[in-house]
């Protein structure tokens, strides 16, 4: 491999930004998505779903729905259980502070019983079109004795709360906590001063633009099933499905997932509805399509968040912070979805020493069953979380220690020196740079000129604040130990496959999956430095379980700190025996021999042999070490991390609220960012845009909101607030990169920091805009309907009016 | 969708006699809200009368009154200079419906039919004082709307053009809701013949309605300072998660004054 | 059933659709014209944005028998017969415009829609102000703005004047 330490950017290589492989398809309509495949045969399949929050199921008469027109089958609860077939199966399993497990009430693929969301789904009506699926789908009989709902964790937790599972006692799933309590009283019995917040992590719909879809196949002569799914993660689907669900081995069992339209978590997990078709398609012989629709999404997917947190911090007097103990409630909706229990606990609660040297951390977890959609990893899963109770926090100890922001920020730093370092919640932290970001962050958004421009805004009579965040998450999930020992149930490598054709171009088979990262591209730049190959001659494949060997898939930032780890392996193989084979053709010994630039020289001589020669002499092996080394040039490595990563750094925001209407406008907003090695600059700077986005949209647009009965008030894209083109701002973006100690990259992931560093960013820039109305915190998302009862409530007793109203 | 009969009548007599002959029988115009309706199947119509081919588009001066046919969608509204010259506040309002495909298939007569409570059109209907002309008779503004979703329109009576009797002066106001982008408080104000005239819609219960101590103030003075003081009942209001009955009495003060302020 | 005749990118096309069969039904399920999405249900996403006669058009929230007799053009018809990408589309490329490219065809159509209808010039408020009805969660938007701007000079083959607002 080039020089890391030195990189010469080479064309097409690590640290260049060719254009897209993957973009000419896109552009011109040639992309290949699960709604644009279609089988010979094929069926439609609708699910009719419960549209009450809780209910007893006392009885479903298909007859009348059998005989419409074009109905070739109806499923529901009672066929699949007599079928045999098992429910979805959670990957983590989390035990109290009690030692009991988890409560882990069974997920069937229909419902059995009871209904427990709006959305759970009651039947699967297969038919030749969709349509008569749905004509019939409405004349089914269905009689559901509605129960009580909880919808909020506080109603849920309630003494008589109605339960959600009956094996949920007060419908708690766990109740779990990290770190040292003793300790961290002792800590809070000689604080100076103490910070207290309370937060709503707000509830959030993921909605990538591609609906999900699934398709399910049988081909009767050979016994293999394939299913076509919009998937991050087709070996874990194969794997959960095939083991768990419908007892299929893996080699009957295909799982492809073609380009997939985005995914940010909600397509990691399995659905009820991709062991459904697959199911149907082998009872049936003959394949089966479901495609989501949109209001049929958000009460399907699953959602993200909606955590309530109590926290304090204790400091000293110099503002070190010496104690921090914080209560979560996590709501895990009404079925346990594959991540959600690790998503509160070990993808947050591990984090709550963010970027300071707080030395006695306690935090306790309680997981709660709600009548409502399951909840599960949304991009940043857990650590946006973590990161907005923190910087909140910090910013509400400044005030209480009548400090500045930043100067607390910088006297709690890990100092770069303290590095490797351990947190007291289990985590040790490998690298960072937390002033470096900083001062690059500030010095870009001209944090120290902001009081000139908030004067100019007064004039205006605008309210401008500006807020930071200082961050670090934890990803390139995962080593497989500890994560073992953390509950995962599933190891948390990465597979590649690296095939070098006979006339030296290459074929990369991955196990991670692309759906918008840009894989094709970074990958084969990856590969193209590493073997000295040209850009254009490097092919990558995933999302087939045909094709790779293994895979874990691509969610919490992995694809290139563990799957390109796992490339970097497989590729050392490929050049210690294409050594071997330059060895023999220039009558070398083995030693002798070192791979630069694409060519195998003999040291100290102009003895050399092309990537490309020793590639065909693998195939052609005429005269080839034979008794060594076999013929071929095609190698597979698995790749366990030795740690997390650790990417972190600095967001700034700057908004201006008009105090007639409440609305918050995004003015400016900067990111600098600590990612490690930058494969491609250009997919970087994406990257972070739409994490920025989807972070600024929890933080001022979206939110999900439920009735009391469990109704989803927020359920289509017309009460649901995505961010627009016009809601956003362009967005500076910055890295200043330590490297990773423990990856063969030194890559750290760039997947999420967007999502994570920027929430507590605006909030902290809304706070500071109403300084001058005795507000401390403001929970997301900052409406303008919010803001608005702020400024009246403060006008009312007794704030500055400002000068144009 | 469930599936209905498709019709695309060449005259205006066909398209009432095609409405009249089936009770289940729904016209279509630009189909920016029927369409997503028929799609939710919220509706269940029999047939589907398209009024595309009955020559219902075109904008023109009469006198002292605009006159737009039905069919006139909202980007020819907002592009034309004939209203542009007359009531720019019309134009400006057409440009901020929904969105740029909208605004391509969108049309008056649509929004006129549907009264949707949070549509901008019937806001400027109402403050103008215009005239619905439909295939049968002229229904005046203050007849023509009955609360959300009802109009004065028979099954099979259409709505052929709108005639806008010139204000001195106007604007309209929109308080965009977040998500949808609809109208969560819109507040047309004009000043004319009659006097001064402030409709609001998106915000009431029961649909677009006019706002008579607004009016009563800006008749004393035509100034935004002679709203200060003016406040819109909260039990009038609409309320939902975007903005309660409270937010919305609030933006209906804060629109109404923007809107004097912007009136041209 | 209804019988329709249109041009689908410069092509005479004829299927038969039911009434309620919309337009990117016919164009996706009975044309294979598969670059034209579907992201929602309520005509807020923009991820099926064709043109109908030169006008930007969702194409899920139109009938099929209202294209009757129309010149339709997808994604699938803006490249040159060789392939060579149409400017909007090679900006996209450029500036990195797209990540999982699925809301992409309909933006790159309403990109074009925005560029042709604004022969004076076109500044970043109104190309975000343009961009109302479509949604894409991955971008941040930042790119496709850029794009659709730097391909404003190359479709009206002058530099961009200083547009007016």
């Amino acid at each position: 491999m080039n020089d890391m330490s030195n990189p010469v950017i080479i064309k097409g290589g690590i640290g260049d930004s060719p254009k897209r492989t993957e973009d000419h398809r896109f552009l011109s309509g040639k992309g290949r998505y699960t709604d644009d495949i279609n089988r010979p045969g094929q069926a439609y399949a609708y699910f009719k779903r419960s549209d009450v929050a809780h209910g007893v199921i006392k009885s479903i008469d298909t007859t009348a729905a059998a005989a419409m027109p074009g109905v070739v089958a109806i499923y529901t609860g009672e066929d699949i259980a007599k079928a045999g077939i098992g429910g979805v199966p959670c990957g983590w399993q989390l035990h109290s502070k009690d030692g009991s497990p988890m409560v882990e009430p069974p997920h069937p693929i229909l419902a059995q019983g009871k209904v427990r969301y709006v959305g759970d789904a009651i039947a699967m009506v297969i038919a030749e079109t969709t349509e008569q699926a749905k004509d019939a789908a409405e004349a089914l009989v269905i009689d559901i004795e509605t129960l009580p709902a909880v919808s909020e964790m506080r109603a849920a937790t309630a003494p008589g709360a109605a339960l959600v599972h009956d094996a949920a006692a007060g419908n708690i799933c766990f109740d779990w906590h990290i770190g040292d309590k003793a300790a961290v009283d002792a800590a809070f019995a000689t604080a100076f001063k103490i910070a207290k917040i309370d937060v709503v992590n707000n509830r959030l719909i993921p909605n990538p633009m591609e609906p999900r879809a699934a398709i399910g196949d049988f081909d009767q002569s050979s016994g293999e099933h394939t299913l076509y799914t919009t998937s991050q993660n087709p070996h874990v689907i194969r794997l959960l499905m095939g083991a768990f669900v419908l007892q299929i081995p893996e080699h009957k069992l295909r799982v492809v997932a073609p380009d997939v339209g985005g995914g940010f978590g909600a397509k990691i997990f399995h659905y009820i509805e991709e062991a459904a078709v697959t199911w149907a398609a082998a009872k049936l012989n003959r394949p089966v399509k479901w495609t989501c629709e949109r209001g049929e999404a958000f009460i399907t997917d699953a959602h993200g968040r909606d955590h309530i947190t109590h926290a304090e911090l204790a400091m000293a007097e110099d503002g070190k912070f010496l104690g921090l103990r914080v209560n979560t409630m996590a709501n895990m909706g009404a079925y346990l979805s594959t991540f959600a229990p690790s998503v509160p606990t070990y993808l947050s609660a591990t984090l709550l020493a963010g970027v300071y040297t707080t030395p006695a951390i306690y935090g306790e977890v309680k997981a709660i069953f709600t009548n409502t959609v399951p909840v599960d990893a949304y991009r940043g899963a857990g650590r946006p979380e973590t990161t907005f109770l923190l910087e909140r926090l910090v910013d509400v100890a400044a005030k209480e220690m009548g400090m500045d922001r930043v100067a607390i920020r910088r006297r709690n730093f890990i100092p770069i020196d303290a590095y490797p370092y351990q947190t007291p919640v289990a985590l040790m932290y490998d690298s960072g740079n937390h002033e470096a970001t900083l001062a690059r962050c500030m010095e870009i958004a001209d944090w120290n000129g902001f009081e000139a421009r908030r004067a100019a805004a007064a004039q205006r009579g605008k309210l401008r604040g500006i807020g930071m965040s200082t961050y670090l998450e934890a990803c390139g999930i995962a080593p497989s130990a500890v994560a073992g020992a953390l509950g995962a149930r599933a190891g948390l490598y990465e597979v590649a496959n690296v095939r070098v054709h006979p006339t030296g171009s290459v074929t990369v088979f991955t196990g991670t999956h692309s759906h918008g990262q840009g894989h094709e591209t970074t990958f084969a730049q990856l590969v193209a430095d590493q073997l000295g190959v040209p850009f254009e001659s490097v092919e990558v494949v995933h999302g087939d379980t045909a094709k790779i060997p293994f895979g874990m898939g691509t969610y919490g930032s992995r694809s290139l700190a563990v799957g390109g780890s796992a490339m970097v392996k497989a590729m050392d193989k490929i050049i210690a025996k294409g050594k071997k084979i330059a060895a023999h053709l220039m009558e070398a010994a083995v030693d002798d021999i070192e791979f630069k630039d694409g060519k195998f020289t003999v040291t100290g001589t102009d003895k050399s042999k092309s990537f490309a020669e020793i590639a065909i002499t693998a195939y052609v092996p005429h005269n080839y070490p034979i008794e060594e080394v076999e013929p071929g040039l095609d190698e597979t490595a698995f790749y366990d991390p030795k740690n997390f990563t650790y990417p972190g750094g600095c967001h700034i925001c700057e908004v201006e609220i008009d105090p007639e209407t409440g609305v918050v406008q995004l003015i400016a907003f900067t990111a600098v960012d600590d990612i490690g090695r930058v494969i491609n600059p250009m997919i970087v700077h994406g990257q972070v845009h739409g994490g920025v986005t989807q972070g600024i949209g929890q933080a001022l647009l979206e939110h999900a909101i439920y009735d009391e009965t469990g109704q989803l008030l927020s359920g289509s894209l017309m009460d649901y607030t995505m961010p627009r083109a016009d809601n956003i701002v362009n967005i500076h973006v910055g890295t200043e990169s330590t490297m990773c100690t423990h990856n063969p990259l030194g890559a750290k992931g760039v997947g999420e920091v967007g999502a994570i560093g920027s929430p507590p960013a605006v909030i902290n820039a809304v706070v500071d805009a109403l300084r001058d109305y005795g507000v401390t915190h403001v929970d997301m998302p900052a409406t303008a309907q919010k803001i608005w009862s702020i400024i009246n409530a403060g006008i009312n007793a007794g704030a500055p009016r400002m000068a144009a109203e | 969708m469930y599936d209905f009969e498709y019709h695309k009548p060449g005259a205006i007599d066909d398209a009432v006699k095609a409405l009249g002959a089936d009770a289940e029988a729904k016209a279509l115009a630009g189909g920016m809200t029927f369409i997503p309706v028929l799609k939710q199947r919220l509706a269940k119509p029999s047939a589907v009368v398209d009024l595309a081919g009955l020559g219902l588009t075109g904008i023109r001066r009469e006198g002292n009154a605009l006159v737009i046919k039905a069919m006139t969608t909202h980007r020819e509204v907002a592009m034309s200079s004939e209203v542009a010259s007359a009531i720019p506040a019309l134009a400006e309002l057409a440009s901020n419906i929904g969105d740029r495909q909208v605004r391509y298939r969108g049309t008056i007569g649509g929004s006129l039919a549907n009264n949707d409570p949070s549509a901008c059109y019937p806001s400027a209907v109402l403050a103008l004082g215009a005239t619905i002309v439909t295939s049968r008779r002229r229904i005046a503004a203050a007849d023509y709307f009955q609360g959300m979703f009802t109009t004065a329109l028979e099954p099979d009576e259409l709505i052929t053009e709108v005639s806008f009797p010139i204000p001195e002066k106007a604007a309209y106001a929109k308080f965009p809701n977040p998500a949808s982008r609809y109208a969560m408080v819109g507040v047309f104000v004009a000043k004319t013949a009659a006097g001064a005239r402030v409709a609001v819609t998106g915000a009431g219960n029961d649909g677009v309605f006019r706002h008579a101590a607004m009016e009563a103030a800006l008749d004393q003075s035509f100034t935004a300072d002679a709203l200060k003081d003016v406040t819109t009942p909260e039990s009038l209001m609409n309320g939902d998660i975007h903005a309660g009955t409270a937010y919305r009495a609030h933006l209906v003060g804060v629109m109404a004054r923007r809107a004097v302020m912007a009136c041209k | 059933m209804a019988q329709i005749n249109l041009t689908v990118n410069g092509k005479a096309a004829h299927a038969e659709v039911e009434s309620r069969t919309l337009l990117v039904e016919l164009l996706r399920d009975q044309l294979h014209l598969t670059g034209t999405h579907v992201g929602c249900d309520t005509s807020q996403c923009g991820a099926c944005v064709v043109s109908v006669d030169g006008k930007s058009v969702k194409s899920c929230t139109m009938l099929a028998v209202q294209a009757e007799g129309a010149q339709v053009i997808t994604i699938e018809g803006l490249a040159a017969a060789d392939g060579t990408l149409h400017p909007m589309q090679e900006m996209f490329r450029e500036h990195h415009g797209l990540q999982c490219g699925f809301c992409t065809p309909g933006m790159v159509m309403s990109g074009i829609d925005l560029v042709e209808s604004h022969p004076d010039g076109l500044t970043e408020q109104q190309i975000r102000e343009g961009l109302e009805g479509n949604i894409c969660r991955c971008t941040g938007y930042h790119n496709i703005v850029k794009a659709i701007a730097a391909a404003w000079p190359l479709m009206h083959d002058k530099q961009m004047p200083q547009a007016a607002e």
